[in-house]
C-alpha cells in the first residue's frame, strides 16, 4: 500500500473540517454526560431541596446518624488494619524470595475477581452462627461475628485487601536499596532501618491505598448487606440505609444520605488522585 | 522451611557488623513476617473461599446440578450474561471513543470529564440504582416522557442495563487511556500526511496498537457486570423470572433458606469471574 503513495499535494493535507473528529468528541462527552453527569445533578438537586438545613435533618435522624456512623468506623478500623497488613505484604512480596511467593502474589487479587455478593455469602458459611467456627466463637467467647459489626469489617477488609498491598508495592520495588545499605553500614539495625528509612519513604502510597479503600467502603453494599443483618440503629450501614428508604419511598432521606457518602467517598477519591500526582512531581524533581 | 542461602536481597545480608545474634534475629523476623502474612491471606481469603466450596458440595455434585438446573436459576444466569453483553458492547464503542477523545484532545472542562470517569469507582452501587429511580422512576423526572412513549426503564430490562453500564464505566476507559498515550501521535499523524481518513488511521494504525488493552478492557467489564448486585437491585426489583439476575438469584435464595441453590449459583457466579480475571492475568503476563 505505502509504495504506490501519492505524493502530498495541498489537497488531502489533514486540514480539511474535521467533522468526523468533532462527531466522535461530542459523543463520547453526551454519553458521559447522560450516563454520569445528568444522574448525579438530579441527585444533588433532590437531596438539597430544603437546603444544607434540610440535608442536615436528615442525616441526624437517629436511624440514619448510626447508619453512618456505623459506616464511617468499620471503614476506618478496616482502612487501620488494612493499611498495616497490606503494607506488610507489599514489604514480603517484595524483600523476600520463597516457595510459593508468586502464588500468595496472585491471590491478592482475587478479592477484585470475586463478585461482592460472593464475598458477602462466603463470610456467612464460614462465620454464621450455625457453622462451628461461628458457633464456638458464639458459644466460648459470646462473641458475634455475622450480623454484627466484626462480620462487616471482616467484609470490608476482604473486599478491599489489594488496595494497599498494590499501591505500596512498585514504590517499594523502586526504592533504592541504596539507602538501606547506607544505614545498614551506618550500624543501624534492621528495625532501625524499617522505621527510620524505609517507612518514610512509604507513607504516601500507604496513606493514598488506606484512604482509598476507606472511600470504597463508605459505599460498600454486596459483601456487607448479607452479613450486617440489617438491624436498624445496630447493624445498618450508610447504603442499606439508603435502600431501606428506597424501598419504603422515603426520598428525603434516601437522597441526603446518597449524597454525604457520594460527596465524602468521592471527594477522598480525588485527594488521593491529587496525592498520587503531586508525589509523582516530587520523584521527578 | 527455606536454607538461609535464598535471602537474596535482604539487607540484612549486607551488614558488615559480624553479630551472628543479628543474622539469626533476621533469619527469625523473616520467619515471623512471611508466616503473618501467609496466615493472614489464609484466614482471610482463602479460608472463607474454601468454606463456599464445602458448602456448596455439601449435598453432593447432585444436589449441585439439580439446584442450577432449576428453571429460574437459568432464567437468572442468562439475564446476567444478556446484561453483561450489552453492556461490553456499548462500553467497547462509547468507551473507546472517550479514552480516545480525553487522551488526544485538551478543552474545557477536561479536567471534569476526566474527573468524572472515577466517580462510578466511589459511588455506592445503592445509590446508582437509586439515581436511576430518581430519572426513570414512577415518580421520576423523565416519567412523562417515558409515558408517553411506552418505554419501561425502572423495574425493567434497560434500567438494570444503564446501572451496569454505569457502574463498568471505568474499566474500559482507564484501561485504554494509558495504552493510548504511550501510543503517542507520531504514527497517526504519519499515517494522516500519507493521506488516511480518520477512520482509516483510526482502524488501520491506531485500534491495532490497543488490541490487548481493547481486550482486557471488554473481558474485566464483563467480570464486573456479571457480579453487579446492588445497583441492578435498586432499579430492577429482582422480580423472580422477570428482572432477576444471577446476584438477585442468589439473594433470594439465600432469603428463602434455599442454601444449596444459593451457594451453588454463587460458586458458579465466582468461578466464571475467576476464570476471567486470571485468565486476563496470565494474557498480560504472556505478552510482557
Amino acid at each position: 500500500m505505502t509504495a504506490t503513495t501519492p505524493p502530498l499535494t495541498t489537497q488531502d493535507t489533514p486540514r480539511r473540517t474535521p467533522w468526523g473528529r468533532w462527531g466522535v468528541q461530542s459523543a463520547a462527552l453526551t454519553y458521559l454526560t447522560v450516563l454520569l453527569l445528568i444522574p448525579l445533578v438530579v441527585i444533588f438537586q433532590d437531596g438539597l431541596k430544603g437546603g444544607l438545613a434540610g440535608l442536615w435533618h436528615a442525616i441526624s435522624l437517629p436511624i440514619a446518624w448510626s447508619a453512618f456512623r456505623l459506616t464511617l468506623w468499620t471503614a476506618a478500623v478496616m482502612a487501620a488494619i488494612n493499611a498495616v497488613m497490606g503494607t506488610l505484604t507489599a514489604y514480603v512480596l517484595v524483600r523476600y524470595r520463597f516457595p510459593g511467593k508468586s502464588l500468595l502474589n496472585a491471590i491478592v487479587d482475587l478479592p477484585l475477581a470475586i463478585p461482592t455478593l460472593v464475598t458477602g455469602v462466603m463470610l456467612v458459611v464460614l462465620y454464621g452462627p450455625q457453622t462451628i467456627i461461628g458457633g464456638w466463637f458464639q458459644n466460648q467467647l459470646n462473641w458475634r461475628i455475622i450480623f454484627a459489626p466484626p462480620g462487616i469489617i471482616l467484609a470490608l477488609l476482604f473486599v478491599n485487601f489489594p488496595f494497599v498491598v498494590r499501591a505500596v508495592q512498585p514504590v517499594l520495588q523502586d526504592l533504592d536499596a541504596e539507602s538501606e545499605e547506607a544505614a545498614a553500614t551506618l550500624g543501624a539495625s534492621s528495625a532501625t532501618i524499617f522505621w527510620r528509612v524505609t517507612l518514610p519513604a512509604l507513607w504516601l502510597p500507604i496513606a493514598s491505598g488506606g484512604l482509598l479503600s476507606f472511600a470504597r467502603a463508605i459505599g460498600e453494599f454486596g459483601a456487607i448487606v448479607i452479613v450486617s443483618g440489617n438491624i436498624p440503629l445496630r447493624t445498618q450501614t450508610a447504603a442499606i440505609y439508603v435502600l431501606g428508604q428506597v424501598e419504603s419511598s422515603n426520598r428525603q432521606g434516601a437522597s441526603a444520605m446518597s449524597i454525604v457518602m457520594l460527596s465524602l467517598a468521592f471527594g477522598l477519591v480525588l485527594f488521593v488522585d491529587w496525592l498520587r500526582k503531586r508525589g509523582r512531581k516530587d520523584n521527578a524533581t | 522451611m527455606t536454607t538461609v542461602v535464598e535471602r537474596s536481597p535482604n539487607v540484612g545480608a549486607i551488614t558488615p557488623r559480624p553479630g551472628s545474634i543479628s543474622r539469626s534475629f533476621d533469619a527469625w523476623r523473616r520467619r515471623l513476617l512471611i508466616g503473618t502474612v501467609v496466615a493472614y491471606i489464609a484466614l482471610l481469603i482463602l479460608a472463607p473461599i474454601a468454606a463456599l466450596l464445602s458448602g456448596a458440595f455439601a449435598q453432593g455434585i447432585g444436589a449441585i446440578i439439580t439446584a442450577l438446573s432449576d428453571p429460574s436459576a437459568f432464567a437468572a444466569f442468562r439475564l446476567t450474561l444478556y446484561i453483561a453483553f450489552i453492556t461490553v458492547a456499548i462500553h467497547g464503542l462509547f468507551g473507546t471513543a472517550l479514552a480516545w477523545v480525553l487522551v488526544r484532545y485538551r478543552f474545557r472542562g477536561h479536567w471534569l470529564f476526566n474527573g468524572l470517569i472515577d466517580l462510578p469507582f466511589a459511588v455506592s452501587p445503592v445509590v446508582v440504582g437509586y439515581m436511576l429511580l430518581l430519572l426513570f422512576g414512577r415518580t421520576g423526572l423523565l416519567a412523562p416522557i417515558l409515558n408517553v412513549l411506552q418505554i419501561k426503564v425502572a423495574f425493567a430490562v434497560p434500567g438494570m442495563i444503564l446501572a451496569t453500564v454505569f457502574v463498568t464505566l471505568p474499566f474500559m476507559v482507564r484501561e485504554l487511556m494509558p495504552v493510548l498515550e504511550a501510543f503517542g501521535v507520531e504514527q497517526e499523524q504519519a499515517a494522516a500526511t500519507l493521506g488516511a481518513s480518520g477512520w482509516q488511521t483510526f482502524w488501520m494504525v491506531t485500534f491495532p496498537a490497543l488490541r490487548w488493552g481493547f481486550i482486557y478492557g471488554v473481558i474485566l467489564t464483563f467480570a464486573r457486570a456479571l457480579g453487579e448486585f446492588g445497583a441492578v437491585l435498586v432499579v430492577g426489583g429482582g422480580v423472580q423470572g422477570r428482572t432477576e439476575t444471577a446476584t438477585l438469584f442468589i439473594f433470594r435464595a439465600l432469603d428463602e433458606r434455599q442454601y444449596v441453590g444459593a451457594y451453588s449459583a454463587a460458586l458458579l457466579l465466582g468461578l466464571i469471574s475467576l476464570v476471567l480475571v486470571v485468565g486476563t492475568e496470565l494474557l498480560r503476563r504472556k505478552e510482557k
